[in-house]
């Protein structure tokens, strides 16, 4: 099936086998191997894209259900070279060892920050829910979202970095 | 340390690291993300039961499937040896029993492969394999270790009778069972140390590339040890000098043990690629990864301590099952022997001590190291029982460990179980440091004044000690004892022309760090900024050996041959300096990455301009080689012992029988430490695997041997929902083992975790005559204990 999909601001068009995953697509097909597989049940989070501005599980899509979406990366996270301040907390503040999880926990961060610019510990921990990280204890990785928070109010306004494109495609529900 | 003091000493700094950008980019490189062109996808099909014979095998129709290349069952593969077992702890006779690269006659558990499809894609691959047919006899299962040792239980090997796979003892049993005797408080108790399993969010994978032309393999895997992988993969089942395979490990996403270790899968990509003469790569599911890797953990123990009425511990018994599963993994007899059974003892002074260990064949997955090794079995035989004992006596909990700790006046110190001797330690600092952090008193009351409002607090102390960096050879390496080679590690440290600094490492990070913190170590020490030193590691063909990275071990042994290098490059630096500035050696002096005549720093070489002359050359002293070039193959003369105190305090709803972990205080001595914020990161990570343990994760096999925790939906992995914030302190006892006083920080939060959550629990209910839970402390087992 043919599909036009948009990743982190690229156009492309492709013809996709129905069953293929979205995560198959990004890694196989594009490329973007930043998104990663760590489960075949949904639930380690590894894989975390956006779809449309929304976080989903991209080895839980199809492909074939990204037909016109916008979808964003790990890669599309930073702008023009400038990471984002969600990759920046992860750096300050220790919030990976071995980085496989570390993608798609950004991802998930980047979501948190989106719904609640201003989170408690309580609400990442809640917010981490579909993500599972061995190496960390989430100790670190809460400090980095923290991190990315404090960053993100002190940019002026206007200015608050996003992702390429984020949240610019149509509004899923 | 050599270096003087200077404002920008990086040894002891906080600073981030340096493997990050690239990670947090998305542009890491685990082995999944290996492609090479012509490359082929392998899917491995696995016994549905757990113990049976293959009568027959039809491949046809999987043959036939579009996009499948070749489809291979073990009958293919019969020129490839068995997997090799390393470690004969016990004198194992029956290492032998070890896996092949697909089963050929009879399975043995649910992970034994039985047929490989090697096809274009890896979605052609697995449509195929439910093409295979296979006529299986089923045959009778046993998963229990101690059920598999009983009279007229299901026999895996004909060479183990009863499932035995070893019996071995370490300690005094005469002295310690007239101890016990005579003692005047006795204290029992079997324990269940549950079987977990690893999880390293990346799975296994490996991608083999043959090259016809030279005859050689390039193997990328996900590897903590790729020299050893190397090495035994060459000399033991491919058959071929180590020189015609190389072994790169890309990014490792996460390894706790499991990727330690010769595997089937190895194997099977190396053969696949000769056969075809194309790249051939295999990646596990999750699924796979449950029912294949090695497991860790899984003991039945039976405990019992003898002490005074005082609280003073005078004998200790112990006596195991080790279950170790369907097969022997690469070091399995040597994880509930030489690093469980010798670490009985713990931080405690306790003149006798005797442990019995059964290693037993089961029809489950190889139970290997997992994070920690033996050393969180032990403690936690020895931090439940002294809390037990602590409760008979009604004695306070804190006090009873003091009582019993090692004196500082004692290092080194023998204990009795044939450990080496413990290096340095000083307990009771640490112990009293977690205690002021909790604030032990308060919480004392705090708990008696909710304890009348029905609410259930509880407070768990764990005192533990490990050994880390593993290593002297002559001593791990003993036959019939030790795993038959060496420890050592090795590093060569470069300094090119341009002044850049080039270390090549055996090590092998998976989320240590590495690269930064052995960086920091050679700024210092050569003076050089840390931006110009270039740490390699992971590709056999460039790196010198080591035996990689596991035991908490890098930095004292792998960390320390990169400091020994750097010491005999500035030794030459300074001969050659002395040359160039016309003056007696010995009235050179190194400091910051330069050499001057004493007394005249003005008139200074550096180590670059140093560096520069000795690759050009053409001015050097007699007899003096070119380049600033050295390699060192460091066997340090003895472990190191890291210790401290845990303490965990929880909250058990009456009502529901869940466990909310509220607080979590770690005081660890690591001795010196390079980079605090990766020590701590490592805590917190091992911390949570602990917490795992104690509250959440099991592996279970029903009784025809299927693992019902088969997927992440039903082995419960700790969330971050789960957890709290950690409070970290540190005590600094720096080990006299290496010289950068280092002892290693990877396990000690697994190690002292588990003990101090069920501490903490046991604790809270222990005013309704509850003495012990076996983990996982889950709501039900809590429930019941608090309801019956
Ligand atoms: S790969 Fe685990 S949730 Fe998607
Ligand atoms: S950093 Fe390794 S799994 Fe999260």
């Amino acid at each position: 099936m043919e599909i036009t999909v948009t990743v982190n601001g690229k156009t492309s068009t492709h013809n996709v086998p129905p069953r293929m995953l979205l995560v198959h697509y990004l890694r196989e097909v594009l490329g973007l191997t930043g998104t990663h597989v760590g489960c075949d049940t949904s639930q380690c989070g590894a894989c975390v894209v956006l779809k449309d501005g929304i976080s989903v599980k991209s080895c839980t899509v199809l492909a074939v259900q990204c037909d016109g979406a916008n979808i964003v990366t790990v890669e599309g996270l930073a702008v023009n070279g400038n990471l984002h301040p969600v990759q920046e907390g992860f750096w300050e503040e220790h919030g990976l060892q071995c980085g496989f999880c570390t993608p798609g926990v950004m991802m998930a961060a980047y979501q948190i920050l989106q719904d609640n610019p201003n989170p408690s510990e309580e609400e990442i921990r809640a917010g981490l829910e579909g993500s599972l990280c061995r190496c960390t204890g989430y100790h670190n990785i809460v400090r980095a979202v923290k991190y990315a928070a404090e960053k993100m109010k002190a940019a002026p306004a206007g200015q608050t970095p996003t992702a390429v494109a984020a949240g610019s495609g149509e509004a899923v529900p | 340390m050599t270096t003087t003091e200077a404002p920008t000493r990086l040894f002891g700094a906080a600073i981030k690291r340096r493997e990050d950008p690239k990670l947090i980019t998305g542009q890491g490189n685990y082995i999944e993300d290996i492609n090479l062109p012509g490359m082929l996808h392998a899917a491995i099909l696995r016994s549905p039961f757990a113990h049976a014979r293959i009568k027959r095998i039809d491949t046809e129709k999987a043959k036939s499937h579009p996009g499948v290349v070749a489809v291979y069952t073990g009958k293919d593969m019969e020129s490839l040896n068995p997997l090799p077992c390393a470690w004969q702890a016990g004198g194992v006779k029956n290492n032998v029993n070890t896996p092949r690269a697909l089963a050929i006659d009879e399975v043995h558990f649910t992970g034994d492969g039985v047929a490989v499809v090697i096809a274009e894609d890896r979605y052609a691959a697995e449509d195929a394999l439910a093409l295979i047919e296979v006529d299986y006899e089923p045959l009778p299962v046993v998963v229990d270790a101690e059920e598999a040792t009983r009279p007229g239980a299901p026999q895996l090997h004909e060479n183990a009778p009863n499932n035995i796979c070893m019996r071995w003892t370490c300690g005094k049993e005469q002295e310690t069972d007239q101890a016990l005797q005579q003692a005047e408080v006795v204290v029992r108790q079997r324990m269940i140390n549950q079987r977990l399993i690893p999880t390293p969010m990346e799975t296994r994978g490996y991608v083999a590339r043959y090259d016809a032309g030279t005859d050689e393999y390039t193997i990328w895997m996900s590897s903590q040890a790729p020299h050893v992988h190397r090495l035994l993969l060459a000399a033991f089942v491919l058959g071929v000098p180590e020189h015609k395979v190389r072994c790169i490990a890309p990014n490792v996403g996460g390894g706790f043990g499991a990727k330690i270790f010769v595997y089937p899968e190895m194997a099977v990509v190396a053969f696949a690629s000769r056969q075809l003469d194309r790249p051939v790569k295999w990646v596990e599911t999750r699924r796979e990864n449950y029912v294949a890797t090695t497991h860790g953990r899984d003991h039945i123990t039976d405990v019992e301590l003898g002490a005074t009425r005082d609280g003073k511990i005078t004998s200790l018994r112990v006596t195991t099952y080790a279950n170790l599963g369907a097969y022997l993994s690469t070091i399995a007899p040597g994880i509930p022997t030489t690093l469980y059974g010798r670490m009985i003892t713990g931080v405690y002074k306790i003149p006798n001590a005797f442990v019995e260990v059964l290693g037993v064949y089961t029809n489950t997955a190889m139970v290997d190291a997992y994070r920690g090794a033996g050393r969180p079995e032990a403690t936690y035989v020895i931090e439940r029982i002294v809390d037990i004992l602590a409760d008979e006596l009604g004695m306070d909990p804190a006090e009873i460990r003091r009582k019993n700790f090692i004196p500082p006046s004692d290092f080194p110190y023998d204990n009795g179980v044939g450990m080496l001797p413990y290096d340095s330690g000083n307990y009771e600092p640490a112990l009293n440091r977690a205690l002021e952090l909790v604030n032990y008193e308060q919480f004392k009351r705090d708990q008696a004044e909710a304890r009348q409002r029905g609410k259930l607090l509880g407070l768990g102390l764990c005192s533990y000690i490990e050994v880390c960096g593993v290593a002297p050879s002559k001593w791990i390496g003993l036959p019939g004892e030790g795993w038959g080679a060496g420890l050592w590690e090795s590093a060569n440290v470069r300094v090119h022309l341009t002044g850049k600094v080039v270390v090549t490492t055996g090590s092998l990070p998976h989320g240590q760090g590495h690269e930064t913190t052995f960086a920091q170590i050679v700024a210092d020490e050569l003076g050089v900024p840390y931006d110009d030193i270039i740490v390699q590691h992971g590709d056999t063909l460039g790196t010198p050996f080591g035996y990689g990275t596991y035991g908490s071990r890098s930095a004292a042994v792998g960390g320390t041959a990169i400091f020994k290098s750097v010491q005999k490059i500035k030794e030459k630096a300074r001969k050659l300096a002395a040359h160039l500035l016309e003056a007696a050696e010995e009235d050179i002096v190194y400091e910051n990455g330069k050499c001057y005549v004493r007394g005249s720093p003005d008139k200074a070489k550096t180590i670059q301009e140093l560096a520069l002359e000795a690759s050009v050359g053409y001015n050097l002293p007699p007899g003096m080689e070119p380049y600033l070039d050295d390699t060192t193959y460091y066997d340090p003369p003895n472990c190191t012992f890291p210790f401290g105190t845990h303490v965990a305090i929880v909250e058990v709803d009456p009502e529901t029988g869940m466990v909310d972990l509220l607080r979590y205080v770690a005081v660890d001595d690591v001795g010196n430490v390079i980079n605090p914020k990766i020590v701590d990161g490592q805590i917190h990570g091992g911390i949570v695997q602990g917490v795992g343990q104690a509250l959440f994760e099991g592996a279970v096999y029903d009784e025809n041997g299927q693992l019902v925790t088969g997927t992440l939906m039903d082995y419960a992995l700790p969330k971050a929902s789960e957890l709290p914030s950690f409070e970290l302190d540190r005590t600094v006892t720096p080990s006299p083992t290496n010289p950068m006083g280092v002892k290693g920080a990877g396990e000690a939060g697994t190690i002292a975790a588990s003990p101090a959550v069920v501490n903490a629990v046991v604790d809270a209910l222990s005013h309704m005559g509850v003495r012990h839970l076996d983990m996982p402390l889950k709501p039900e087992r809590v429930w019941r204990a608090i309801h019956t």
